[in-house]
């Protein structure tokens, strides 16, 4: 009985880190849908992203190290912090213009090139913005907080204690997950409302399904691309802002993006839903697999591949994901 | 402005009574090379307010690229596009749309994962000029919009006899029909000018009646000057009201449908050939 509710909980805890993995994938796939680029620098969008949030927050000096060495000063913080939502819309500004940027000189001089190239323009986005981000903001490890609660909740412990008998505590949630999972559920939900309701969202939807027929529609793919770009830089913040306060802001936040390789394997490059159920798979599937058999059989540290292995056996049996677009060609 | 006074000059009745304006388009001297290979050459003509006019020649033609020129998808070289009265610079396709000018695919391009009637709804975008943000909180007047475009795409698809299939993802629908709501996406902008390639292609004889009937009749009742490409030579000589013929990229014929027919280089290139 307490095996099965700790099995519960450890479902549960796979939803919730899921949801994270979810958010990452979010943003791979919109702009994979609305330009067939797959984009190498959405796990560095999250870092800048949040590296910008915390700069901004504490009221540091951007590109403090560069003037200080050029004009021989000693500036590094403004000396006032400010408050947490501020500094986040200021960040999803910056976002804003990093999207506009990206169109205005990268985007907009390959238009019509192979996806190939397309790719590996923004992998030199991708270490670009790297370095742009220490330059700005340095490249210590920064901690974010954003006043957003951490640890177990003890709320949902004790009142979920009596399931089990003696050995049961109750159910461990971090609030942090929690959070993170409204969150995540409140900006889907407005991304699908926006998509499906609004004539922009709209506009957006068939640029994502034929390029040429949006264009002889009026749709000037240009300004979509700002659009979705600006979309998936705000996502990248949101998952920045989860990832950041969960451990911290620095480089290896950039690699969460790897992490979204199997989710959209999973649920297929093209498909909104399919990242969102993709990813709470390989969470579930993950904290599931280590529980039941990675620990007690394989010694553990099975999180580490187990995402990797499904994909593997996706890519067998199903390539084109769960959701994504069966690939017939015509002969 | 320019139109009605060109209008006033040239206005002709046609033997079905429909009344044919002024130069609505005129393509001058329009040369498109690909590298070497020379897609169209110093070819001229114009198109008219309110009639049918037809781009017919066999393969290769270079037809498709002529409409491609005419909705902004190539810039040729050499040559000018006059239009509604003035000469048109270099425009994208997404601002020439803007201006009036809607056209179908030869291999229908709709948006497959939409339904017919958000299909026809990514018509109206041209006439909808509510900003983003005000869309997003979807109050006053992006509502009142959204609701107009609407009743206008509903218009268009009971014109067009669609509305057993409104909400059905176009994706699964036969080809006909998906041909039909293409042409009611084009219809749903209101059109100055229509651009119709092969909008028959691979369509069966009853299927081809009635995309004929329906091309008529939004030329009849909403006097939308249409411009289309078919290789059905009955279709053509049924419907257009003037027609050109291409062959390898240059202009070989230029008038009525009869004395297209009766053209000896036509008949020598394409008729003589291919006519059934």
């Amino acid at each position: 009985m307490v095996e099965f509710l700790y099995g519960i909980e450890v479902v549960i805890n796979g939803l919730m880190a899921g949801v994270m993995y979810s958010l990452v994938a979010l943003g791979f796939v919109l702009i994979f849908k609305a330009s067939g680029i797959f984009n190498y620098a959405q796990g560095v969008m999250a870092l800048f992203a949040a590296m910008t949030l915390v700069g901004v927050q504490e009221g540091q000096v951007p590109f403090a190290h560069l003037i200080n060495s050029v004009f021989g000063t000693q500036y590094h913080h403004f000396g006032w912090h400010i408050n947490a939502l501020v500094a986040i819309a200021i960040a999803a500004l910056m976002m804003l213009l990093f999207a506009y940027l990206v169109e205005r000189y990268i985007l907009k001089h390959l238009v019509n090139q192979e996806p190939i190239i397309l790719f590996m323009a923004t992998i030199g986005l991708a270490y670009f913005m790297e370095g742009f981000g220490d330059l700005m903001w340095g490249s210590n490890i920064k901690t974010l907080d954003v006043g957003i609660p951490q640890g177990g909740n003890f709320w949902i412990e004790e009142k979920t204690a009596f399931l089990g008998g003696e050995d049961f505590y109750g159910f461990y949630l971090d609030t942090l997950d929690i959070y993170a999972t409204v969150i995540a559920f409140i900006l889907v939900s407005t991304l699908v409302l926006f998509s499906q309701y609004t004539k922009t969202g709209r506009a957006l939807r068939a640029v994502a399904d034929d390029h040429q027929a949006a264009l002889s529609v009026g749709i000037s793919l240009r300004r979509i691309w700002v659009i979705v770009w600006s979309i998936a830089g705000i996502v990248a913040l949101v998952a920045g802002i989860m990832w950041g306060s969960k451990s911290g802001v620095q480089f290896s936040l950039s690699l969460i993006a790897l992490k979204a390789l199997p989710v959209l394997m999973l649920g297929g490059f093209t498909s909104i839903p399919g990242a969102i159920i993709g990813g709470l798979l390989i969470g579930i599937g993950e904290k599931l697999f280590e529980f039941m058999i990675g620990a007690p059989f394989l010694g553990g540290a099975t999180e580490n591949w187990f995402a990797y292995m499904l994909a593997l056996v996706f890519l067998v049996f199903r390539p084109q994901g769960l959701f994504g677009e069966k690939i017939i060609e015509r002969v | 402005m320019t139109v009605s006074q060109d209008a006033a000059v040239q206005e002709t009745i046609t033997p079905d009574g429909r009344t044919i304006g002024g130069v609505l388009m005129e393509m001058r001297n329009i040369t498109l090379r690909f590298g070497g290979v020379v897609a169209i050459e110093d070819i001229s003509f114009d198109i008219r307010q309110g009639e049918i006019r037809a781009i017919i020649g066999p393969n290769g033609a270079g037809k498709s690229s002529m409409l491609n020129v005419i909705n902004g998808f190539y810039h040729p070289q050499d040559g000018e596009v006059w239009y509604k009265g003035a000469i048109r610079g270099p425009m994208r396709p997404h601002q020439i749309a803007a201006q009036g000018i809607a056209r179908t695919f030869q291999n229908i391009a709709l948006f497959h994962g939409m339904s017919t009637l958000d299909n026809i709804m990514t018509g109206r975008l041209t006439h909808m000029k509510t900003g983003m943000l005000s869309q997003s909180v979807w109050f006053g007047r992006a509502q009142r919009e959204e609701t107009e475009n609407r009743a206008f795409a509903e218009r268009i698809i009971d014109f067009l006899e669609i509305q057993s299939i409104r909400k059905t993802p176009v994706g699964r629908l036969p080809y006909g029909l998906q041909k039909r709501v293409e042409l009611g996406r084009a219809l749903a902008a209101e059109p100055s000018l229509l651009l119709l390639d092969e909008p028959m292609a691979g369509m069966n004889v009853e299927e081809k009646e009635d995309m004929s009937r329906f091309i008529l009749d939004v030329n009849d009742e909403f006097g939308t000057t249409i411009a289309l490409i078919e290789h059905d030579m009955g279709v053509v000589m049924d419907l257009a009201d003037r027609v050109v013929v291409m062959d390898y990229g240059r202009k070989i014929g230029d008038g009525s449908p009869e004395e297209v027919r009766n053209n000896k280089a036509v008949i020598d290139a394409y008729l003589g050939v291919s006519s059934d």
